[in-house]
């Protein structure tokens, strides 16, 4: 089977993230007030071929793992986000 | 005997000529290795030059790890060789793992090129073993991922093992206790965000980067 992954990869707490905090200063000059804990990151969609929504999770996370993200500042989740 | 000194090309690397020019400067020879190489076998020491191995596609670094060469700079690395990462090269050897700590964006968000003074932190690797410890060294900066990170325990090991090679005398990224440049346990791998292949000769602004090629290429460092 097919599952439609998605893997977001964030900077793990305690790591300074200049982006996120670039885009939250710019917030309230751009008259969005009440918005805080910017934290920026990034998405990868993918599909995954696997027996079941559990092993296409782990092997998304393996992937992400070495090489989607740096684990010694980032860090992932993966979820399914519909059956292809 | 000279001194044998491989320059590892990326696709993507563009200080290149300028690390191997470097190199001639200081009396040593220079050849490029092409990144699908699998053998460094005939090489005293090797450099990982700065650019932007397959684009910095998704992280500076991080597809540059899995080339072929890479394995073989592992193997060289373990079995006490020389090796140098500069700017570019310094991403790719912490994303490898050989080098402690990660290179983030930089915390003004600007890309910098600019002339930077560093200081020598250490002589016990094998980019400063001829370098004054406290020596100030002008170099420049060329990069937008250059601000060094690492955890509280990484750090705290950096330090007791002497690890940290130069520091920014003015902090211009971010970087954490204005690390420019972090060795491994051994010393025998180094890398940097500046640019000492830059500043080879006064004609061109600096040649405080000549003591740290001349410790490079000088023989190896014997096991701390």
């Amino acid at each position: 089977m097919k599952f439609s992954v998605v893997v977001e990869v964030s900077l793990r707490t305690g790591i300074a993230d200049p982006e996120g905090a670039t885009i939250e200063r710019a917030l309230p000059a751009l008259g969005f007030e009440g918005i805080s804990s910017v934290r920026a990151g990034k998405a990868f969609r993918l599909n995954v071929e696997a027996n079941s929504e559990t092993e296409a999770l782990e092997r998304a996370i393996a992937l992400a793992d070495r090489l989607l993200s740096n684990p010694v500042i980032e860090q992932s989740t993966a979820r399914i986000e519909a059956t292809a | 005997m000279t001194t044998r000194v491989g320059v590892v090309v990326f696709p993507g690397s563009n200080c290149e000529y300028d690390a191997a020019a470097a190199v001639t400067a200081v009396g040593a020879h220079s050849e490029f290795v092409w990144h699908t190489a699998t053998s460094l076998d005939g090489l005293d020491a090797v450099i990982l030059p700065g650019g932007f191995a397959h684009g910095d596609y998704l992280r500076p670094g991080a597809l540059a790890r899995f080339s072929p060469v890479m394995t073989a700079v592992a193997e060289f690395a373990a079995a006490g060789g020389s090796v140098l990462g500069i700017c570019n090269g310094f991403q790719v050897l912490t994303e490898a793992g050989l080098l402690p700590g990660a290179l983030q964006k930089n915390r003004g968000l600007t890309f910098l090129c600019q002339p930077s003074q560093l200081e020598v932190v250490t002589s016990n690797s094998i980019l400063t073993s001829r370098a004054t410890v406290g020596a100030k060294l002008s170099i420049p900066i060329n990069h937008f991922s250059g601000s060094y990170t690492c955890d509280d325990a990484t750090y705290e090991r950096l330090v007791a093992n002497d690890q940290i090679v130069l520091r920014y005398v003015e902090n211009p990224n971010g970087s954490r206790d204005a690390i420019a440049g972090v060795s491994n346990e051994a010393g025998n791998v180094v890398g940097l965000m500046p640019h000492p292949e830059r500043a080879m000769t006064t004609l061109l602004g600096s040649s405080d980067g000549r003591v740290l090629l001349e410790s490079f290429v000088a023989e190896k460092l014997a096991t701390r």
